[in-house]
């Protein structure tokens, strides 16, 4: 038994997924480690979908070895849920719940007693000074503040790591720059964030920015780092640069 | 779990379009059907042979004509008209009197009244047949009073066409097939997929909840509105209609379970094919509602009907469940008869609980 570094949250080695005779993800192998904002770029069809998705156990892999907030995947999946937060594109609010009960209902599938969850939501709703629409139906709500909701929602367990699948698709430039506080100060509490987006400006935020290409990590480094290795101005560079060299991707 | 279901119970209570739903249509459909058949039953033509003419029977048919229900259409004055006029569609019932009959009541009780009435629309032949009886009664009864040795008069009622009644209560089964089967998989397709298409379902999946706890708390608030519903519309059909119920509540009410856990494994088979609500509405709309009102025996008799479609009715649940509600309310059948039945709506819920989990499988892996 290796001794996990306490340090390290996320451990892949030699993952492999395939769908019939497709390899989504080609042989990957990286650490995440606390605290980090770990960015997971690629294009469509890259296969970072399909790696986000076995990390949280939504799917299975074909092989390899694979340790999250470190629990084994395979015999410890209910751990590793117990100590990760999803939020996906597409918020994952309900519509027609009020924000308490999004609150309510999110802190009791992950087992919260109800005083613990009536004190988090305070405190997240005060953190994001939106106490006085508690009681609103979500649907009232304008989409940069859906938006925040759905991460202060995704914390609500205090998980370990916290998965955003393209967190900012459709929101405008300003409500992207505070919700990449937000993410910040979810970073300086000790909460891993890994995150995938399609914004190369949201790249540069990154502690480490990792780019797939065909199924397979390209790259992996500080985004100072790669722009210097690559010789680019930007990320946007970095990434057109790496992306032209793949097959599957435009 | 607990919380789950609350949320569930909020979805549909937010929603009021889904509330008019599960709990107007039923009182409509119900009511619907009551009033058509009320109104029919103002003003039915009807013949009247009258044999002896004296005055027992002037009186028993003033009573009737003056009740508001009935029209004298015609008046016969022999027996071999009655077909004739039956034939034409003219009249809907005929009351016949035999020859003396105000004598007979004195000198050799007890006496009958002959009613034909004609049963092709069989709800309203059992309606007028029922109405006769009763005026004729209540004359009796009247009539007792004053002279308390007085016989009673039988009535010999006779169904033209359509002797066994089929059809009759037919529209009861039916609807409380319809409407759990709609509530059941319909809503809980939607609501799955609607899940599915906000990407919530994503987020739950990542829960820790298992996948049988997700499930569990989307179907359990329908079983139980599913529950009251079929409460509801029994309810209404006792009430407006003097359904029978003849058989035993208990067991009624177990085999509506039965079937509503039916229906609620074909919606979340359904929802595990479909990913947008659309997907889910149409499939739960081609795929349950037209074959249910068509193919089940509801509206036209499976007799009728030709020989592929009659071996295609098998494989609807709620023919099988018609035949269920109308053995135990009307012919008042126990377990004993209806265990054929019964165990084909079991082999459907464990072969489509069955195919959903292998499919949410496939899904995952």
């Amino acid at each position: 038994m290796e001794a996990a570094d306490s340090k390290t949250v996320i451990r892949v080695r030699n993952l492999v997924k395939k769908f019939g005779s497709f390899v989504a993800n080609d042989n990957l192998n990286f650490d995440v480690e606390k605290g980090e904002i770990f960015g997971f770029l690629g294009a469509n069809g890259a296969g970072k979908t399909t790696a986000i998705k076995i990390l949280c156990g939504l799917q299975k892999p074909t092989s390899g070895e694979i340790r999250v907030a470190g629990y084994d995947i395979y015999d410890q999946a209910d751990q590793v849920k117990k100590n990760i937060g999803y939020m996906s594109q597409r918020f994952s609010l309900y519509e027609d719940l009020t924000v308490g009960e999004n609150f309510q209902f999110y802190g009791g599938i992950y087992g919260l007693k109800a005083p613990v969850i009536r004190q988090r939501t305070t405190q997240l709703l005060d953190e994001l000074g939106l106490t006085h629409i508690k009681n609103k139906i979500l649907k009232e709500i304008p989409l940069g503040w859906k938006q925040k909701l759905a991460f202060s929602v995704a914390l609500i367990h205090n998980p370990r790591i916290v998965f955003l699948d393209e967190p900012t698709g459709g929101v405008d430039p300003l409500t992207r720059r505070q919700f990449w506080e937000m993410i910040y100060s979810a970073a300086q509490k000790g909460i891993t964030v890994f995150v995938t987006t399609h914004y190369m400006d949201e790249a540069e935020y990154c502690s480490r920015v990792s780019i797939m290409v065909d199924g397979r990590i390209e790259a992996l480094d500080s985004p100072s780092g790669l722009k210097k290795h690559y010789r680019a101005e930007s990320m946007n560079e970095v990434f057109v640069k790496l992306a032209r060299s793949g097959k599957n991707s435009r | 779990m607990k919380g789950f279901i609350l949320k569930e119970f909020l979805h549909i209570l937010r929603d009021k379009r889904t509330m008019l739903i599960l709990f107007g249509m039923p009182v409509v459909q119900v009511l619907l059907f009551g009033y058509a058949i009320t109104n029919e039953i103002k003003n039915a033509r009807i013949g009247i042979l009258d044999q002896s003419n004296d005055y027992v029977t002037q009186a028993i048919t003033q009573k009737i004509l003056s009740s508001g229900y009935f029209l004298a259409e015609e008046i016969m004055h022999h027996p071999d008209e009655a077909e004739d006029a039956f034939r034409k569609g003219k009249i809907k019932q005929i009351i016949i009197f035999g020859p003396d009959f105000a004598n007979m009541m004195t000198t050799s009780p007890p006496v009958s009244i002959q009613l034909l009435t004609d049963a092709s629309d069989p709800n309203t032949a059992n309606l007028l047949s029922n109405y006769t009886q009763a005026i004729v009664q209540d004359y009796v009864r009247q009539q007792q009073q004053q002279a308390p040795n007085l016989p009673v008069i039988q009535i010999e009622s006779t169904m033209q066409y359509n002797p066994e009644l089929k059809g009759v209560f037919m529209f009861v089964p039916g609807t409380i097939t319809i409407l759990l089967m709609l509530i059941s998989a319909m809503m809980t397709s939607i609501s799955i997929a609607r899940e599915k298409e906000l990407g919530t379902m994503e987020v739950l999946l990542v829960s820790p909840l298992k996948p049988y706890q997700i499930i569990l708390g989307k179907v359990i608030p329908y079983v139980l509105l599913s529950f009251i519903n079929a409460l509801i519309i029994l309810l209404l059909s006792a009430t407006v209609f003097g359904m029978p119920m003849n058989g035993s509540l208990v067991l009624l009410l177990l085999q509506s379970m039965l079937f509503i856990f039916m229906a609620l494994s074909l919606g979340i088979f359904i929802s595990t094919l479909s990913d947008s609500q659309q997907t889910a509405m149409l499939l739960s709309m081609f795929a349950l509602m037209l074959p249910t009102i068509l193919l089940s025996g509801f509206i036209f008799p499976i007799e009728n009907m030709p020989m592929p479609l009659q071996l295609l009715s098998n494989i609807m649940p709620s023919k099988w469940f018609i035949i269920i509600i109308k053995s135990i309310m009307l012919k008042g059948l126990g377990m004993m008869y209806i265990w054929k039945e019964t165990l084909i709506l079991l082999l459907m819920t464990v072969f489509f609980i069955g195919m959903s989990v292998k499919k949410f499988k496939v899904r995952l892996a």
